[in-house]
């Protein structure tokens, strides 16, 4: 698991925050130190301490009730113990506080299905749950799909059928593709493939290739998380 | 959001105990609470997370009847084999909202429970009853074809029921057992979503001490056959413009038995029993559907934009009507 932890953070959304190296020159990295710098610069010093407020705390919300909540989680096969507050959302804790940022936020309000992601094997909306309502799950992010530097068969799949444009819905439509080849109530037929992926909203329009995906990975997962 | 209490509750006597302490919001599956905690809509102070509670079965029980427990997940109600077998109109309602990734959060309880989707209600600032009691209603006057009712309406509230799933319960029959600081005690499902009258910020019957801990459905109608059709703007993931759950038994060509409720078009889920008591005794077809279906809506108010819920509702009914005899 180790291996896997420190293979992500040599990849291109690179995470600082567990790696012991240095922070690599990443595009994320690079949009972090541009975003305070230029927010500072920009604006006035009451922009900037929302911004500051805002990065400090999951959610961004207000914690006038102040109390932390300890959590375990099993993330992607690695345990972790975390303090949050009350109103930290899931989506935000994975992103901000595990580092995890392939899991997107997209509407924030359950409506597009960037932030799915699977807690005990099921596909949800991490947008919608508090990280608090989990204590004792298991979660699985996309960047615990892969295994051992192989790429999973729906992902695989997603990159030869080139089943996205701008990409940043994609590992929403990843977890909800993994989820459903595995749902023995979802039939095989491509319109109830469409009626399941219908949470998972992609503006570019990829559907016709997210779909010729999954059929393709259809058959290949097995064995597969 | 704002921050919170948050409690976690192990067990049902646990979460009313909590919940009576102060003024508190119970929190399942959380696609409507965390929703509209996240737009500023709803604001508890405290919340008591009751998804550890013990209330995750299905069972039939002697007399033909199923107690569902309140935190059974959408998906799993809507995949339990006795479920798809008896009371295919509730697998399919089901099956019909929300997506699946939502579907596999929502519990049996937070369906009942889940508030309307009037923009007007949810964008913080509008003239609203529901949410700021007494400033007015705006959708009246206002943008009203997609999520506003044409029956159960005042001049308080328009906004029609979102849920698919309690469309088919007020069709089957059912029972809210609820639990509270005196005690347990059952409501009927028609008696537990109100209507807005001049009150349109009390939903439901539930005292503020009470907790939903079961629904029951009442036992199948031998020999029925039952469906659920959800006409909307798109093919899937969207809230009804106009839905339909029928239950209808036949013997020797004449309906021995009809259940008829609607959605999208009533302020709660809508059963039609008028229409369904013409059904008796008909020879099944398009003119005794028809017939059904102009009582239906009989008394539906139009407003601006959702007068075409008149006809379409009635096209919902028959069209349904006709798949259970086909």
């Amino acid at each position: 698991m180790a291996n896997q932890d420190r293979k992500h953070n040599a990849g291109n959304e690179s995470p600082s925050g567990d790696a012991l190296l240095p922070a690599a020159p990443t595009r994320r990295n690079f949009l972090k130190s541009l975003g305070a710098s230029g927010i500072a610069a920009a604006s006035g010093n009451a922009f900037s301490q929302v911004a500051a407020d805002a990065a400090r705390k999951p959610d961004g919300g207000q914690t006038t009730a102040g109390a932390t909540h300890t959590v375990r989680l099993t993330v992607n096969s690695k345990p972790h113990t975390l303090q949050v507050a009350a109103n930290a959302v899931l989506l935000d804790v994975m992103r901000e506080q595990l580092q995890l940022t392939g899991t997107k936020k997209g509407c924030d309000q359950g409506q597009c299905g960037a932030c799915t992601l699977h807690v005990n094997g099921v596909a949800i909306n991490s947008c919608l749950s508090l990280a608090v309502m989990h204590d004792g799950d298991e979660i699985t992010t996309i960047e615990g799909l892969e295994k051992n530097g192989e790429l999973h068969p729906v992902q695989q799949a997603f990159w030869e059928h080139d089943a996205f444009q701008c990409g940043y819905c994609t590992p929403g439509q990843m977890m909800s593709a993994v989820a459903i080849l595995k749902d023995p109530h979802i039939g095989a037929d491509d319109a109830s493939v469409r009626e399941a992926m219908s949470g998972n909203i992609c503006r570019c329009g990829a559907y016709k290739n997210i779909l010729a995906a999954i059929q393709t990975a259809r058959g290949k997962t097995k064995g597969a998380a | 959001m704002r921050n919170f209490e948050y409690t976690r509750a192990a067990n049902t006597e646990q979460a009313i105990a909590f919940h009576a302490q102060s003024p508190s919001s119970f929190l399942a599956g959380g696609t409507t609470l965390l929703d509209l905690m996240k737009i500023d809509i709803m604001r508890p102070q405290r919340v008591v997370d009751v998804n550890k509670l013990p209330l995750n079965r299905i069972e039939v029980l002697d007399d033909g009847r199923v107690r569902i427990g309140a935190m059974v997940s959408n998906t799993a109600l809507a995949r339990d084999p006795h479920i798809v077998r008896h009371y295919p109109v509730l697998s399919q309602a089901l099956l019909s909202g929300a997506s699946t990734q939502l579907r596999n959060k929502a519990t049996t309880a937070g369906n009942v429970m889940q508030r309307v989707r009037c923009g007007y209600f949810r964008d913080g600032v509008s003239p609203c009853n529901k949410r700021d009691p007494g400033s007015g209603c705006s959708a009246i006057e206002g943008f009203n074809r997609s999520v506003h009712a044409v029956l159960g309406t005042s001049e308080q509230c328009i906004a029609s029921h979102p849920s698919d799933m309690c469309v088919a319960m007020a069709a089957i029959g059912a029972t809210v057992h609820v639990q509270g600081t005196k005690g347990a005690r059952d409501i009927d499902f028609l008696d537990f979503h109100l209507l807005p009258g001049n009150t349109p910020w009390k939903e439901h019957a539930l005292q503020d001490d009470e907790l939903i801990t079961h629904i029951v459905l009442d036992a199948p109608i031998a020999g029925s056959k039952s469906a659920y059709l959800k006409l909307r703007d798109r093919a899937s993931y969207q809230f009804a413009l106009a839905s339909c759950a029928a239950i209808l038994a036949i013997d020797g060509g004449r309906i021995r038995d009809a259940r008829l409720a609607l959605g999208g078009v009533g302020t709660k889920p809508w059963r039609a029993k008028q229409a369904e008591a013409a059904l008796i005794g008909q020879a099944p077809g398009e003119a005794a559907f028809r017939q059904a279906a102009a009582l239906a809506l009989q008394g539906a108010h139009p407003y601006k934009y959702n007068a075409y819920k008149i006809p379409l509702g009635q096209q919902a009914i028959v069209r349904n009507l006709h798949t259970l005899i086909a």
